[in-house]
């Protein structure tokens, strides 16, 4: 046996690590969450959406949202913008032809002169036996038998008079002209002569001069129009700036309607359950009654009552211009706030109920603390969890409820968009611009779902036992 | 059991009253003047119609007389309709309202609890995955873009086959009612599948399906005994807000296919200002939706034993 049999071993500090850094409840929520990449994609979109809504207005495109172009209304984003100048305006000598003979009933010949611009087309064709005049028609659609010829855009009231120049806001887009030649009573002949023109983009000089703010703009030229990325509404309006206004007005209520009902709900049903008995029992008796009302109908009435009607003020529009915010915003989220505390009430003052028999809250009582201490330190703060999911959805469904309002009419005040009135704009031209539509339709789409995906993401993150099985 | 009932319906006759109530102070407190007309009236005749509305008396007095005629059922005159009583008004579109409601409602619960059991059962294969993106879509996209896409399929598909196989817009027969009904039920049926599958697989784990399969109980079986009648049960309780859900969800539906309902007439009230028919169209859809809560409620007592015996 010598020494070296008893030396002592070091003691390998690495292996011998079992405990780790004690994480609070929120870091290990926190943890779960980033874990969840459906749950940390929708908060990037949200994210996204926020900037969108409140910070690229202001840098990345500073268009004016309510700026009206009539000759650009309802352009789809993929609209030609290449177009050519054209002379402010052109003498344009009548064409004269001589009587003609022969037994035909409709032009035997119909063609445009010059170039087919949106800033004017002209036509010609040749004179029909014994007619006494000619209606022209113009129509977005080819005309079949028996079908009408669209629209009446003018009368020519001599048989031998063969043209016509047509300038009434003409778009990018084929256009079929009928000429029918006129009795003397100046009832129409049976047949109509049709050609399919398609104007060309075209801007006046005077117009292309103040686009682009020089003078020697030349017929002849081409120029770009200015660029609308996501098209214009029907008005002309600039869709993308119309979209982040939309998106202020709708992500506003969505956000600040909930974070105010979910405060109130908080104060009323931690109140209700810490003291009970009494105050219990008419707090809860007032929630069921609230919670019964018709939620949208009511909606609708307090719209009624909040909102003066046009030229008067009353206290809501006020304080709705001192906050300097727009129409009829502020009123919505009052009514909201009004009808959506109760969900949160009874939320609260169920967990309330349960952690006012937990060990610590004892411990704190016989220390001596007073109710506002356990109320705000150990109650308020052990619900934040499910406050914090319920709000998550309740964002969702309030931009919903504001989108459907607005839809309807009943929400935000016009001229200021919100995207449910944006939607309702764009229903009137669904079928020839569905891109009026289509943009706030999936605005509405994008942002429900992130908020519905956070939601479940951050769920599954605060509560173990409430986790879904997915 | 006819105790619960009992208390169950003094409940809600107290919450209509809470309706009632809240509805005529509100409408009573609205700015502007309910008898505006286009025309300048003499004072003569404005006295005449306040008196023939009631308006010259003190709102308790109001009150007290607009309570004692809702007790006796009676909502007043319209005041834009010339003189029909807003009884009418409702006993005419209710039914319209409520047929395309029940027609959503069951679309929307078969069609939940099918889809919800199918995704269960083939849990994470392909069927699974497309109802689940179905079903995410159903819950992100607002029923008006459902409506209007839905009436422009219509309008499609007529000009597609060249003559109407569906009409566009109106009410009459079963074949106005089925795209709208769809249309209606599509969120909620949407909401209710994620429900059931949420509840079959949570139910696929449970002691008693355990102990069937160990005895040797045929999948079938077990799939159509034990798993798929308890997981419905979840699903019964919210069919109460989920009626309230389509009731709202009418109010688009209503407008956008031009039906004939009370949605649409609440929203036409509210444009024209009459003040009558708002109150009365509030406090009904008010006392129906507290009703509906209540047989829910009860219904649920009948199908689950467990809540019978408490």
């Amino acid at each position: 046996m010598t020494e070296l049999s008893f030396k002592p071993t070091t003691v390998d500090a690495d292996i011998e690590q079992t405990s780790r850094p004690s994480l609070s409840y929120w870091q290990d929520a926190w943890m779960r969450l980033v874990a969840n990449k459906r749950a940390i994609t929708s908060l990037f979109v949200i994210i996204f959406l926020l900037l969108f809504a409140f910070v690229a207005p202001h840098t990345v495109w500073r268009v004016k949202h309510d700026i009206q172009n009539l000759d650009r209304a309802s352009e789809p984003p993929w609209v030609n913008r290449k177009a050519v100048v054209v002379p402010d305006s052109e003498e344009w000598q009548d064409v004269i032809a001589s009587v003609a003979i022969g037994e035909h009933r409709v032009p035997t010949m119909l063609e445009v002169v010059g170039e087919a611009t949106t800033t004017r087309v002209r036509l010609r064709w040749d004179a029909v036996p014994n007619a006494q005049g000619y209606r022209i028609y113009r129509n977005i659609v080819e005309p079949t038998e028996g079908d009408p010829l669209g629209l009446s855009i003018g009368v020519v009231k001599e048989g031998t008079l063969v043209s016509f120049e047509d300038q009434l806001d003409i778009r990018q887009k084929p256009y079929w002209y009928s000429i029918v030649a006129l009795h003397e009573d100046g009832s129409e002949f049976e047949v109509a002569k049709t050609l399919r023109v398609r104007p060309k983009l075209s801007v006046a000089v005077s117009e292309a001069q103040a686009l682009r703010h020089i003078s020697d703009v030349q017929p002849g030229d081409t120029i770009q129009l200015f660029w609308h990325p996501l098209g214009t509404d029907y008005l002309g309006r600039d869709m993308l700036a119309r979209l982040m206004k939309g998106a202020q007005v709708s992500l506003t209520i969505g956000i600040a309607a909930p974070l105010l009902f979910m405060i109130l709900g908080i104060v009323i049903g931690s109140v209700s359950g810490y003291f009970g008995r009494m105050v219990d029992a008419v707090l809860m008796r007032f929630t069921d009654f609230v919670i019964a009302l018709p939620f949208l109908l009511f909606m609708i009435l307090f719209k009624l009552l909040f909102v003066p009607p046009e030229g008067e003020e009353n206290i809501l529009s006020k304080v709705q211009d001192f906050l300097n915010i727009e129409g009829g915003i502020l009123a919505m989220v009052v009514a909201l706030v009004l009808l959506g505390w109760p969900g949160v009430a009874r939320l609260v003052r169920g967990e309330i109920l349960k952690i006012r028999e937990q060990g610590y809250v004892e411990a704190s009582r016989l220390l001596g603390a007073p109710s506002s201490w356990l109320i705000g330190r150990h109650m308020i703060p052990n619900t934040m969890g499910v406050v914090l999911v319920s709000f998550t959805f309740a964002v969702p469904a309030t931009i919903f409820t504001e989108a459907f309002l607005s839809f309807i009419g009943m929400g935000v005040v016009p001229p200021t968009p919100s995207w449910g009135s944006m939607c309702n704009d764009g229903i009137r031209t669904m079928e020839t611009y569905p891109h009026e539509l289509l943009f706030p339709a999936l605005f509405i789409s994008i942002t429900v779902l992130a908020f519905n995906l956070l939601g479940d993401g951050l769920r599954d993150a605060l509560d173990a036992r409430m986790r879904s099985r997915e | 059991m006819p105790r619960y009932v009992l208390m169950r319906l003094i409940q809600g006759v107290v919450t209509v009253w809470f309706i009632a109530t809240a509805t005529f102070f509100v409408m009573h407190n609205i700015p502007g003047d309910p008898l505006q007309k286009e025309k300048a009236v003499s004072e003569e005749i404005q006295k005449n119609l306040e008196a023939k509305y009631g308006f010259d008396k003190k709102v308790v007095v109001q009150y007290g007389i607009y309570m004692w005629n809702m007790v006796r059922g009676d909502f007043g005159l319209s005041f834009k309709h010339e003189n029909r009583p807003v009884n009418q008004m409702i006993l005419e579109r209710f039914p319209v309202s409520a047929i395309l409601g029940i027609l959503a409602i069951v679309i929307a619960g078969v069609g939940g609890v099918l889809w919800g059991a199918l995704t269960a059962l083939y849990r994470n294969r392909w069927p699974d995955v497309i109802i689940i993106i179905l079903v995410i879509l159903g819950i992100s996209v607002p029923s008006f873009v459902f409506a209007t896409v839905g009436q422009l399929g219509i309008v499609v598909a007529n000009r597609v086959v060249g003559f109407e196989i569906l009409p566009v817009a109106g009410w009459g027969t079963i074949w106005h009612m089925l795209v709208p009904a769809l249309v209606l039920g599509l969120g909620t049926m949407a909401f209710l599948t994620r429900l059931m599958r949420t509840s079959m697989l949570e139910i696929v784990n449970a002691d008693y399906i355990r102990t069937a399969r160990s005895k040797g109980v045929p999948i079938a079986q077990i799939f159509a005994k034990h798993q798929f009648r308890n997981a419905i049960l979840p699903v019964v309780t919210v069919l109460g807000p989920s009626i309230a859900a389509i009731t709202t969800g009418g109010f688009v539906v209503e407008n956008v296919f031009a039906i004939p309902g009370l949605g649409r007439t609440f929203v036409e009230a509210v444009q024209q200002s009459d003040y009558t028919l708002i109150m009365g169209t509030t406090v009904f859809y008010g006392a129906f939706l507290v009703l509906m809560v209540i047989v829910v409620d009860i219904v649920y007592a009948f199908i689950d034993p467990r809540v019978r015996l408490k």
